[in-house]
């Protein structure tokens, strides 16, 4: 089994949310919170909250998607901005283009909802994060999925999810370290396209270790490669 | 004066069946750099009520993870007592008529107060407005001082709200549970869920025995539908309003409806909320109101465990916990789109939102008519709750705002 140079270093990672200083209450609104709210607000709502609901699995994006949807009752732009995927941006700002452009877009085509009054107010908030040494690294294959079954769901998110705009990369943790530390390419890859709006925190956790179990096997003595 | 010695103590470990080893192991690591480290928490009693109930379960987990955490209650009389219910009234939006007495009532128990706590820790937690002005003992660029309210300030009176605010604004930050209830300050503010407690005698799971006990005491036939409010008798709950949409949903389904709520016998309102809500029931053998005795902790679990659809029809809400208590027993809960509800029912996925009587009886309705969707929203909200609303992520948010404050003053 290979060993690599550079250990993986798994976080302890915990949020504490902050109300922002804007709200919502019409289209408009929203779009002038997009516009000027910060990025630790951009974050909140669309990479984090993925994270604080995981386990809904059909129909749940971000949470401006799901304002729009329930509290101002325009299912089109709710759609446009639900699909937005945030495993497509590795930073904020692009992020943050793409979702003014949606809101911007439809206000233009659609005017006369602009101004109309929602159900309920948005309010932007912020993700404040404390990371931590969880005193667990990994060399090996072994090791990795040792850890990776240890991970609470925050840390499991800030590894797989969040990791792309720390790494600036389309890519995750994981896989950025399975690939130029142990050199599993193949590995990485699956990892990475583990579908992250279809799965659980958990089961997405399975089937990373589903797929590291398998990479095992590859390896044992008298295995078929 | 000694601090206040919990009632109860559940070993963390407890939890790991609950939320899994690995959230243990999370809080674990989260509290070594405040091991050691001091810490108070202040309310105003030590028993009854939300604030005490979820100290009495905080403070020793916080013990266990090595922090040397205190829990001090402050004092005072009637008339102390009499000046901050008609507080908690007007921040809540109440019609208030100011006395300055009451201010000076206000101070006066405040600086007794400060004279009988020692608040000397590293990190000072003040819940709600009752003893907000303790933060007069407070020297310059000495602790880190947090107040947390637990009501709900969106629309507060604003000669109340005015006096309070200059003690608020000398915090370092503010902890809210919804980000409605935030006000504009020049100190942070945080968003902090209420949280349940999982393993409490209100959650715990239960002998399917003894619920069918509490439903034949209660002569509740257990083979049709029934639905349930847990609620006190109060007005702003809208009783008569789930009993109007209960009368709709009969046309359609042969079903029951439980009103279960604290004894109305010392509140004088209440007294007159359950008179209203028994003259609407009109002897309706399917409507059950059931006055609980104060604390029966068991039977409200035991009828939320029974319940087909669990509703929550608040005209106004703080945060309603019961939603929560109802969701993490996977049942569909049908509520209202007020306060903090819409923060646990996420429509569509973890309960039905309503904005009125027929709404309420519509959605009832439809759960009713396609039980597998009920199931969904039961099991996407027990979710939720286990990610959002339990006391183990009230321990992580305090841990995380401590270190926060800690690596702040480090800077």
């Amino acid at each position: 089994m290979q060993v690599a140079e550079k250990p993986f270093e798994f976080s302890t990672v915990a949020n504490l949310t902050r109300i922002g200083n804007f709200s919502a209450g019409t289209l408009a609104d929203l779009l002038n919170g997009l516009e000027h709210c910060s990025d630790a607000s951009i974050f909140h709502h669309t990479f984090q909250t993925l994270g604080s609901h995981h386990f809904l699995t059909e129909g749940f994006s971000n949470d401006f998607a799901q304002w729009v949807l329930v509290d101002a009752n325009r299912d089109a732009l709710a759609e446009q901005l639900a699909a937005l995927d945030i495993r497509d941006y590795t930073s904020i700002a692009a992020l943050r283009d793409d979702l003014c452009r949606v809101v911007r877009d439809y206000i233009a085509q659609h005017p006369e909802f602009a101004q109309q009054e929602t159900l309920e107010r948005f309010y932007f908030c912020e993700s404040l994060q404390v990371t931590l040494p969880f005193g667990v690294q990994a060399r090996t294959l072994d090791e990795f999925h040792d850890g990776v079954g240890r991970l609470s769901h925050a840390a499991f998110h800030f590894h797989f999810i969040a990791s792309r705009l720390r790494l600036q990369l389309r890519t995750n943790d994981f896989s950025h370290w399975l690939a130029n530390s142990l050199g599993l390419k193949v590995l990485a890859d699956y990892i990475n396209r583990i579908d992250i709006y279809t799965n659980t925190l958990d089961s997405a956790r399975d089937k990373v270790l589903r797929l590291i179990e398998r990479e095992k096997r590859k390896h044992e003595p008298g295995a078929s490669s | 004066m000694s601090p206040v010695p919990v009632a109860s103590r559940t070993p963390l470990t407890d939890y790991a069946a609950v939320i899994g080893e690995g959230e243990i192991e999370e809080l674990r690591t989260l509290a070594k750099p405040l091991a050691g480290r001091t810490f108070e928490m202040v309310n105003s009693t030590a028993v009854g009520g939300g604030v005490a109930e979820m100290l009495n379960r905080l403070v020793p987990l916080a013990e266990e993870l090595g922090l040397n955490i205190r829990w001090e209650v402050m004092t005072g009389g009637e008339d102390f007592f009499e000046v901050t219910k008609a507080f908690h009234n007007a921040l809540h939006g109440e019609p208030y008529h100011p006395d300055p007495k009451h201010f000076e009532v206000y101070r006066a128990y405040t600086e007794q107060n400060l004279k009988r706590i020692p608040l000397d820790a590293e990190f000072i937690e003040i819940h709600d407005p009752q003893p907000a002005g303790m933060i007069n003992s407070r020297r310059a660029g000495k602790g880190h001082w947090i107040w947390r309210c637990h009501i709900d300030l969106s629309h507060p009176n604003r000669v109340v709200w005015d006096f309070l605010e200059p003690y608020v604004a000398r915090y370092n930050g503010a902890l809210f549970s919804s980000p409605e209830f935030a006000r504009q300050l020049p100190i942070p503010q945080y968003l902090v869920y209420p949280s349940i407690d999982p393993l409490a005698e209100k959650n715990k799971d239960l002998d399917p025995a003894f619920i069918a006990d509490v439903l034949a005491r209660y002569q509740i036939d257990p083979l049709r539908p029934i639905l349930t409010q847990i609620s006190r008798f109060d007005r702003l709950k809208d009783p008569v309003g789930v009993i109007r949409a209960y009368r709709i949903v009969r046309r359609y389904f042969d079903c029951q409806l439980v009103l279960a709520g604290g004894s109305a016998s010392d509140d004088p309102e209440g007294a007159v909320v359950l008179r209203e809500v028994k003259a609407a029931a009109d002897n309706d053998p399917d409507i059950k109101v059931l006055e609980l005795p104060a604390w029966a902790p068991l039977e409200v679990n035991a009828l939320q465990r029974a319940s087909t659809i669990v509703i929550q029809k608040s005209l106004r809400e703080g945060f309603g916990l019961t939603v929560s208590e109802a969701l993490w027993k996977k049942k569909p809960v049908v509520a209202s789109a007020v306060g903090g509800i819409p923060t646990q029912v996420i429509h569509k996925h973890t309960g039905l939102l309503a904005h009125s009587v027929e709404g309420t009886a519509y959605q009832i309705r439809f759960l009713l008519s396609h039980p597998e969707i009920a199931a969904r929203l039961g099991e996407q909200g027990h979710q939720h709750v286990k990610e959002n609303f339990l006391i183990t992520q009230n321990l992580k948010n305090y841990l995380t705002l401590f270190l926060m404050l800690s690596q702040r003053a480090a800077d």
